[in-house]
């Protein structure tokens, strides 16, 4: 039903074993990936309530070593790279001068001065180029390696309450995975596979994240499915990744952060930390801070009948257009349809009431606070 | 319902919608390759009223998934007789029984000749397969 894409699509080092299972796949930032496998609510479901297993080797990993490393991340991000210790990870954002974002990343601290940068596979080119010219130099005085290794790196995502459990089934280190900290990381050996174990994750679900070989991905997947389904494991796809990420109120980039928004107004001045001596675009966000937010990005949900889809605008009561709806979706686990979107800082409160402009009929919406699930804590 | 089931009793058109003939009403649907394309059905809004007349080829409603929204458009032209209500509450009966249960509206036809130049069973089977899925 969609017209064939322009360039070939890449795949994941996985990619036939998703075809074997019956995945839906489509085209998703250059790459042929699966959107679902047996039912975008069934894997939902399963990573709410036992694990799921995504192939996210799309992604991009950045890898910085050196004695300017350190220095050199907490330039180009947001969070303080300083602060973070040997052995954890910090989720932040690189903005421009301009103060607003590029992406949104996970910078994993594997040594003193070793990093692991996680970005967006659409913002792979960008992001690769932008750590790439701010390292040249530190390169050039020999104070610095840095390659992007997306190409020879890749990542699943095992999330879900028993994704530990499952871990600990695939020998070498699973087992002690259970006492890794939430964004803490390792080096660990799983089913014979020598990979970064890291308890991070963009479900809103316990879980880990294990970077691998491309040549190890297929025997890792293998492993983990094979240990996963008996304890309710299913292949999960980006179908139910957006959905449970919305659910988390984790931002997806290209829908309710871009080029054109701040952190601030997003809801992520946590990783803003304007303390710092400096950082790319700090002046600007200075200057955002002192002047206070014009809009920001709300969490609400429908009241009448109707789902809000990315573009869609946002109304105040009378019909005026104030905003607009950024990401949208049925709830799987609310059993409602949630939405964000960015409104005047003033129609921002919770209890705000909205209408979305469903393509011409206003239906009725209410802010509310977010994220709009959080897991039990067990 | 198999995946992309096709039955033989009714007809078809490009967009995926069924019609078939009871009486002097059709009866319209979506077809079980549409809802295995849209997934998890979640809203069905049907925009046409008993009573009112719909026109081959405009839409009359939007089904969503989770993930989508499809415009329903009319196999054919003619007076809204009923609506199936139970659509409001119970979406999801698209996915259990698209060819039955999920039915979407039954129309008077006012050019018979209409429903005739629709895909028959054969005709939509060789359509889906060139379509690319």
């Amino acid at each position: 039903m969609s017209a064939a894409p322009e360039a070939p699509l890449a795949v994941t080092p996985i990619h036939a074993e998703h075809v074997a299972l019956g995945a839906r796949m489509v085209p998703f930032a250059g790459w042929h990936m699966p959107v679902q496998y047996r039912g975008l609510a069934e894997e939902h479901r399963a990573v709410r309530t036992a694990a799921g297993l995504f192939d996210v080797s799309h992604m991009g990993e950045l890898e910085l070593e050196g004695a300017a490393a350190t220095g050199l991340v907490d330039e180009l991000v947001t969070q303080n790279a300083r602060k973070v210790e040997v052995g954890q990870a910090v989720y932040t954002v690189a903005c421009n001068e301009a103060g607003t974002i590029l992406d949104d990343l996970i910078c994993y601290r594997r040594g003193a001065e070793k990093w692991l940068v996680v970005c967006n596979a659409s913002n792979r080119p960008k992001i690769a180029a932008h750590f790439a010219a701010a390292a040249a130099p530190l390169v050039a005085q020999g104070e610095l390696r840095y390659e992007d290794a997306s190409d020879r790196t890749a990542l699943l995502a095992l999330q879900g309450p028993r994704g530990l459990e499952i871990a600990g089934k695939l020998g070498g280190d699973g087992p002690a995975l259970a006492d890794l900290r939430p964004f803490r990381l390792r080096d660990a050996t799983l089913a014979g596979v020598a990979c970064v174990a890291a308890r991070t994750g963009y479900t809103g679900e316990d879980g880990l994240e294990l970077f691998c070989r491309n040549e190890d991905a297929v025997a890792l997947w293998r492993a983990v499915v094979a240990a996963g389904r008996p304890l309710g494991l299913e292949p999960a796809g980006l179908g139910a990744r957006d959905t449970l990420r919305l659910e988390a109120r984790l931002c997806l980039y290209g829908n309710d952060i871009d080029e054109t928004t701040n952190p601030l107004e997003a809801g992520l001045a946590w990783v803003v930390k304007l303390d710092k001596p400096s950082f790319r675009g700090k002046a600007a966000l200075e200057r955002v801070r002192a002047a206070g937010v014009a809009r920001k990005l709300v969490g609400f949900e429908m009241r009448g009948r109707g789902i809000a889809r990315h573009g869609y605008p946002l109304c105040g009561t009378s019909g005026q257009p104030i905003g607009t709806c950024t990401s949208g979706s049925p709830s799987p686990t609310l059993g409602k349809s949630i939405g964000l979107g960015y409104v005047p800082a003033a129609a921002a409160a919770i209890g705000t009431e909205l209408r979305v402009d469903c393509r011409g009929k206003l239906v009725e919406a209410v802010v509310v606070p977010t994220p709009f699930y959080k897991r039990p804590q067990r | 319902m198999g995946k992309n089931e096709v039955r033989a009793d009714r007809r078809y058109t490009k967009d995926h919608e069924w019609a078939k003939r009871e009486g002097v009403e059709v009866l319209v649907g979506v077809s079980a390759y549409a809802v295995d394309q849209l997934g998890d059905i979640t809203l069905v809004n049907l925009d046409a009223r008993p009573g009112e007349s719909i026109e081959a080829g405009k839409p009359f409603g939007t089904v969503e998934s989770v993930k989508t929204l499809a415009d329903l458009f009319a196999p054919v032209s003619g007076r809204v007789l009923r609506v199936n209500s139970v659509l409001e509450n119970a979406p999801e009966t698209l996915n259990d029984d698209c060819y039955g249960a999920g039915w979407l509206v039954a129309i008077e036809p006012a050019k018979p000749e209409e429903y005739d130049a629709l895909m028959d069973a054969e005709a939509y089977t060789a359509f889906l397969a060139t379509t690319d899925h």
